[in-house]
Order: structure tokens, then sequence, then C-alpha cells
């Protein structure tokens, strides 16, 4: 069965941003954390709760909807997966997912999606994320 | 810079609104924070020229392995320091570093003084001078609101920032990193306000590619494991440093009521446990890091009567229970939590200000000053005096004030008790007070910090304390240590970097130093920092321990005076042929 990212347990969050100095080493081959697919950010100022922005995993992505070259495609279980080569960089998908998860690579001229490649679940200290088992038809 | 041979700087003068960026390869073979921030404070500083003055150099570095290997999160701030008048240097964590290397730059130089109170914004594309005339006088909380809302980048920027006391030049000021963390000692909050810089936020989106990739994750994921799978770390993260003050009094080694004891009677109850049972509500990190250390404590406060209360949250540490706790008598954790939080607000350092509190409350009743000076009744475990008496001193209210917010060195010239004043080398006592390595070790240090050489440790692990192995040890560990702190690890994690970990992670990044560059390194920076302070004028010769950690035991008993002399005289001399060794190596 297909697997997709949960950011359930938020509360246990330390703000140490290993899922996101993670995600970009490992998807963008980069150091830098403007890169990752997951963002983690505090509700406002250090002394609020910490929150991710994550791919939500739509089973009707509004992404890929909004993409003109349909360079963004289902993904089985939830979200999508991305064409680089059919990603014209026009930004559509971005003002599309409404949970703010995509963002775009001006260095690269690509949106960053998240591949539900559950990288940066192992490498959270503190278990705030996890992968969660679904069904192509499940429906969140 | 990550992968090239040289170090980024950005040059910014405030005087005069320009910028400036220089590739330097020479300080390549300084690798980083501690180690290039010292070899660009000697470069930049004036000599005979006043600490606080607009043409002394504030620098601010970060080392090739920041953020991007485990528990490398520090940034290291260098200055000529307003409260000893010689070497400053202080170490911060926090998002600091991550935002540094994001906008593209290794260390930071700021000269000059605004004309108004600006802050600045450092990113990767851009570097602007912003008024900060109406956050002038505004404490550190709402400082970091303010710029907080009118900048962007939430999760990505950096923003540090004085209080009050810096504005107001007290020499032992700091400087507030992400709410949480600070440039603690030595006045780097004196010499912001000395420039008319209220804040700095700083962040970027630099491209920083990685060459390869395999051998990078590999090594990041040893790394990894041994900082969260074996007990190497496991202490910072369960109670924290706070876990020390039970330890500490068990072996008459917590300095109470400023130090006239070395146990404290309500040590029980603020002890980590305590806290962790009655205040603890979460833990953070500093960026990178995946220990969560920062240990955030909650205490409530009525501010009327029908209860009416609010609830404030603060980061609490072995050294501010130790000096806004154990020292000032204070006897509950809610009040320690309190007091922590005042000191927050105006912008001090902890260590100093509880030490300075200290030492007054016991010159008020010798009579040394009076309550028209202080203004309030200090009294150990009077907590709401001892409030007054922070806001008084970030304000510098008063002579007395003005006096004492030029550090404890200041006020015993004007009001005596010199006896009584817990300082080593001019800077006021950290939380130990375990034998001569700490007494020789606090003094000697390059920024008379307990962290320069851990004498501590030593007492506290050494069977039978030698003087030739003090000594040894003193030296041996401060210059590991200044390895360390020129990359930037975190010194939580110094088990974690043993040597072969430092090299095999500066390898991956495309530094390919041997065993012996380290060595080279470490006195190159040990000694760097011994000729900034020579040329500033210090020395120890004649230098006299006060009375007081004679007077009260500690865990070996009480300290005998000669011995330490003679200890300090043995470091001397050793230092100071090894240094004249380096000199002509040079
Ligand atoms: S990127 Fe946004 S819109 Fe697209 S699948 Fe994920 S959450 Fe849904
Ligand atoms: S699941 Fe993979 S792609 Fe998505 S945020 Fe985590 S590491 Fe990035
Ligand atoms: S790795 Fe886990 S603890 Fe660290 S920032 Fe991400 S979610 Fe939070």
């Amino acid at each position: 069965m297909p697997k997709v990212l949960r950011a359930d347990n938020m509360n246990k969050c330390l703000g140490c941003f290993t899922c996101m100095l993670t995600c970009a080493a490992v998807n963008h081959n980069n150091h830098n954390l403007a890169k990752s697919s997951i963002k983690v950010k505090t509700r406002g100022g250090l002394q609020s709760k910490f929150a991710a922005t994550i791919c939500v995993a739509c089973k009707e992505p509004a992404c890929a909807e909004a993409c003109p070259t349909n360079a963004l495609v289902k993904r089985p279980g939830g979200g999508v997966k991305l064409i680089e080569e059919k990603c014209i960089a026009c930004e559509k998908c971005v003002s599309a997912c409404i949970v703010g998860s995509i963002h775009m690579d001006y260095d690269r001229k690509i949106p960053i999606v998240c591949k539900h490649c559950g990288a940066c679940v192992r490498m959270c200290p503190h278990n705030c994320l996890s992968m969660e088992e679904v069904s192509e038809q499940d429906d969140r | 810079m990550i992968g090239k041979d040289f170090i980024r700087v950005l040059y910014i003068d405030l005087r005069n609104q320009k910028a400036d960026i220089q590739e330097r390869k020479d300080l390549y073979k300084y690798l980083g924070g501690a180690g290039v921030a010292a070899k660009l404070l000697e470069e930049n500083m004036k000599k005979d020229v006043d600490p606080l003055h607009e043409n002394q150099p504030l620098i601010i570095s970060i080392g090739p392995l920041s953020t991007i290997f485990p528990v490398v999160t520090k940034a290291v701030a260098t200055f000529v320091s307003p409260h000893t008048g010689e070497y400053g240097e202080s170490h911060a964590g926090g998002r600091l570093a991550m935002a540094i290397r994001n906008a593209g730059y290794d260390a930071i130089v700021i000269t000059g003084k605004a004309q108004k109170p600006i802050y600045l914004v450092i990113t990767d594309k851009n570097i602007e001078f912003k008024d900060a005339r109406a956050i002038w006088g505004l404490d550190v909380e709402e400082t970091g609101r303010v710029i907080r809302e009118r900048e962007p980048g939430p999760g990505k920027r950096s923003i540090i920032r004085i209080g009050r006391a810096g504005e107001n030049l007290v020499t032992y000021s700091c400087v507030n990193v992400d709410t949480y963390r600070h440039f603690g000692r030595l006045g780097i909050g004196a010499v912001f306000g000395s420039k008319n810089l209220k804040a700095i936020m700083i962040m970027g989106e630099e491209d920083l590619p990685i060459s390869n990739l395999k051998e990078y994750f590999k090594t990041y994921q040893e790394i990894y494991k041994k900082v969260t799978q074996t007990d190497a770390m496991a202490k910072y993260h369960e109670l924290g440093t706070p876990m020390n003050i039970k330890v500490l009094n068990s072996i008459n080694s917590l300095p109470t009521k400023n130090l006239l004891q070395s146990n404290f009677e309500y040590a029980d109850d603020i002890s980590g446990e305590t806290f962790a049972e009655k205040n603890l509500v979460r833990k953070v990190s500093c960026v990178g890091c995946p220990i969560g250390c920062i240990h955030i404590g909650q205490f409530r406060r009525e501010f009327d009567k029908g209860y009416e209360y609010e609830s404030i949250a603060v980061s609490y540490d072995h050294e501010l229970i130790y000096a806004l706790g154990s020292l000032l008598g204070i006897k509950t954790t809610d009040e320690v939590l309190q007091i922590i939080d005042e000191v927050e607000l105006a912008g001090l350092d902890a260590i100093s200000t509880g030490v300075v509190l200290a030492w007054a409350t016991e010159a008020l009743r010798k009579g040394l000053i009076s309550r028209e000076d202080t203004l309030a009744d200090l009294e150990f475990g009077n907590t709401m005096e001892y409030i007054k008496a922070i806001d008084n001193i970030a304000e510098r209210v008063n002579e007395f004030y003005y006096t004492i917010g030029k550090g404890l060195k200041e006020a015993v010239k004007k009001y005596g008790g010199e006896e009584f004043a817990l300082l080593y080398g001019g800077n006021e006592m950290a939380g130990y007070h375990t034998g001569y390595a700490f007494a020789l070790g606090q003094t000697v240090g390059a920024r008379h910090s307990h962290l320069d050489n851990a004498g501590y440790s030593y007492d506290q692990s050494a069977k039978e304390l030698k003087d030739e192995e003090i000594i040894d040890y003193v030296i041996n560990e401060e210059k590991e240590r200044a390895v360390l702190t020129s990359l930037c690890i975190c010194l939580f994690a110094r088990k974690v970097y043993d040597r072969a970990t430092i090299l095999k992670a500066l390898n991956v990044v495309g530094i390919n130093w041997t065993n012996d560059d380290l060595t080279r390194l470490a006195n190159d920076v040990f000694f760097t920092k011994l000729k900034i302070k020579k040329e500033l004028g210090y020395s120890l010769e004649n230098y006299k321990f006060p009375k007081r950690i004679f007077e009260t035991p500690t865990m070996w008993g009480k300290m005998d005076e000669e011995r330490l002399n003679r200890l300090l005289k043995m470091y001397i001399e050793r230092v100071e042929k090894e240094y004249e060794d380096w000199s002509r190596g040079k």
C-alpha cells in the first residue's frame, strides 16, 4: 500500500529543522533548507508552538489541476509527482495549493513538491512525523 | 564557504551605510568561528581606543560545517570587551548560524556608528539600514515582535537584538538571539548600543549545492546516530544542565549567597528535578541539533486581585539557576524564573547580574553602600527587591547603578568590598566552586569563562589534585576547545566530535586536513587570542584572587591562597614560553 507523510505530533517538535535539512539534502541535493518540501515554522515567534507545512496528499490535487502542462501527475495514495521536463515554471501550482505546501526553487526553475519519501520522518528525533499507509482509494 | 577555499566576509560600515564583500583566502587556515573571528578582531581592533568607540569592530563568524552536521550550531562573536577592556568573545546558538550561512557569508564585520538608531537587515540579496528610532527603548521581546511582524521570512530568519541595558551601555549587557539564546558575556550588548544598532535580522536562500551527497549523508547519519542513540548527550535533553544543582550541592561546590556558603539549604527546591516537575513546559533546539537542550519553564504571576494571572515562559539553565537562584538565596523555582524573566527583558548577562547583585547585598549589609544607593532592600532571598534592582541596573538610575553598570570591577574600586567580589580575571564568576582548576581556569581562560577550559570538570573527576596536571589540563583543554569553537560545534557535543570525527566531516566538505593541521589550528587560535589580549594591555602579573574563595570550602576543602598563586605563576611561565616559541614561528 502507498504511504503518505503525516505531521500529527507537532506538539512534540523541538524546532531542530533536521527534517528540513534532510529533505533539502537528499531530495534537492542542497544544504539550504529553503529547498525543503517540509516547512517547520513557529505560529508566531519562538514562544509559540511549532507547526509543519506539509503536502497533505490530496486525492484530488488542486495543484495538478492547475498545471497547464500536466507536469504534475497524481501519485498513488494521494499527492503528486513532478515531471520536471514538462514544467514551465508558471507557478500556477503554488497558488493552487491552499495549504501552502508548494514553493518555487528559483535556482532550478521548478516547484519543490513533496515526494512522500519519508526521509524527514526517519531523521526526526522526536517522532513528530510519520508515514501512514493508505489505500489508493482512501480519502482524507 | 562550503566547497571553496576562502572565507567570505561581509564588511558593514554603519556610519556611511555601506557594505563590502571580500573573499579571503588567507583566513581559510583559521577555518571559521572563534579562529576567524579572533583573527578578524586582531586586524580590525584599535589598540588605544575605548572599547565602545565607534571605530571598534564587532565580528560574527560561523564555520565550514555550520548547520550541515548535527549540533554544529553556534555563531561566534568577537569584540573589544567593554567589561574587561580586553579580548571579548561570546557564542550563541539559535538560528543565527543557519541564517548567516543561507545569506551566503562566513563572517560579518561591523564598524562605525549609525547616526540614529537603526536595525540591519541582511539577506542574500540585500543589505538594508532601517530606522529603529521607534523601537529604541523597547525590551528584548517587543523588539523581536516588531521586527518579526515587519519583515518577511518566518522559519528562515534570525533576529538578534538588545534591550535597554545594551542601549545604556551596561558593560554586561547581552544580545538576545532568537528569544531563547544569547551572546551573553563580556558586554557585546553595549557594543551594539554604542553603534546605535538595535537589532540585526538575517536570512537567505543562497543555493548551497552538495557535491557528494552519498558520502555527506552517510557521515551525517553516523554522527546523528552518535548524538541521538548513545548516551554521549542524553543528559542535555533530559534534565539538562540544571542537573548540576543537586550534584554540586552535594559536594560543597554550589556557590550560595555570594559564596558565604557552598551548599544551599534550599537546593532541592530549585534543583533541575524540581524545575522539570513543576515548571518545564517544553524543550527546543538550535537549528541543526536533534538534542533539544533548551528547557523552557513556565511560571504564573498574579497581576491583579480576583484571580488575574499571566503565564510567562523563559528558558533556564544551570548558570542562571546558580547566578539568579542559589547565589541570591532564592528558594523557589517560580521566583528564580521570575528573576530570569526580568534579566532577559532588560537584556543583561545573567551570570554577571547575579554576581553583582550578590555583592551589592553583602555590601549593603556591611554598610559600604546605603539604601539611598540601592533604592531596594537587597537581602538574600528577597525576589521582589532584586527585580527592582535589575530594572535599575538596566536604566542606570543613579550614581550607584551607573557605577555597577560598569561591572563589579569598577564597583569595588569605588565602594570597596573587593574581598567578597566574586571576580576571576575581571569577569564575574560562573556557577562552580569546585576547586583550583576551576579558579585558575576561569581566571586565565581567553574570555575568563568556565567554558574556555572546563577546569571544574578536572576538579570533579580527579582522584587527587596535582599541580602539574592542573596546568596541563587547563592549557590542553583550552586548545582543544579552540578547535571545536572554530568549527562552531556546540561544546555539549564535544564527546561526539573527537578528532577523527571532525576530520571525517571536514573531508566530506572538501577540506582535506590532517590531525597535525588541527593541532596547528589549536595553537594558532590559542595564541592569537593571547596576542590580542597583550596588545590590549592585559596582564596577570600582580593578579589577586578575591579572599572569599579561600574562606568557603570547595569539594576539596578550603583552597590555599598560596597554592593557587603558585599555580597561576606556573601557568603564566608555561604559556609565556610557548607563546614565544609560537611567535618566533610566525
Ligand atoms: S501540493 Fe498541495 S494541492 Fe498538491 S497534493 Fe499536496 S497539499 Fe494537495
Ligand atoms: S516526505 Fe520526503 S519529500 Fe516529503 S517532506 Fe519528507 S523528506 Fe521531503
Ligand atoms: S525533525 Fe522533528 S523535531 Fe525537528 S523540526 Fe522536524 S518535526 Fe520538529
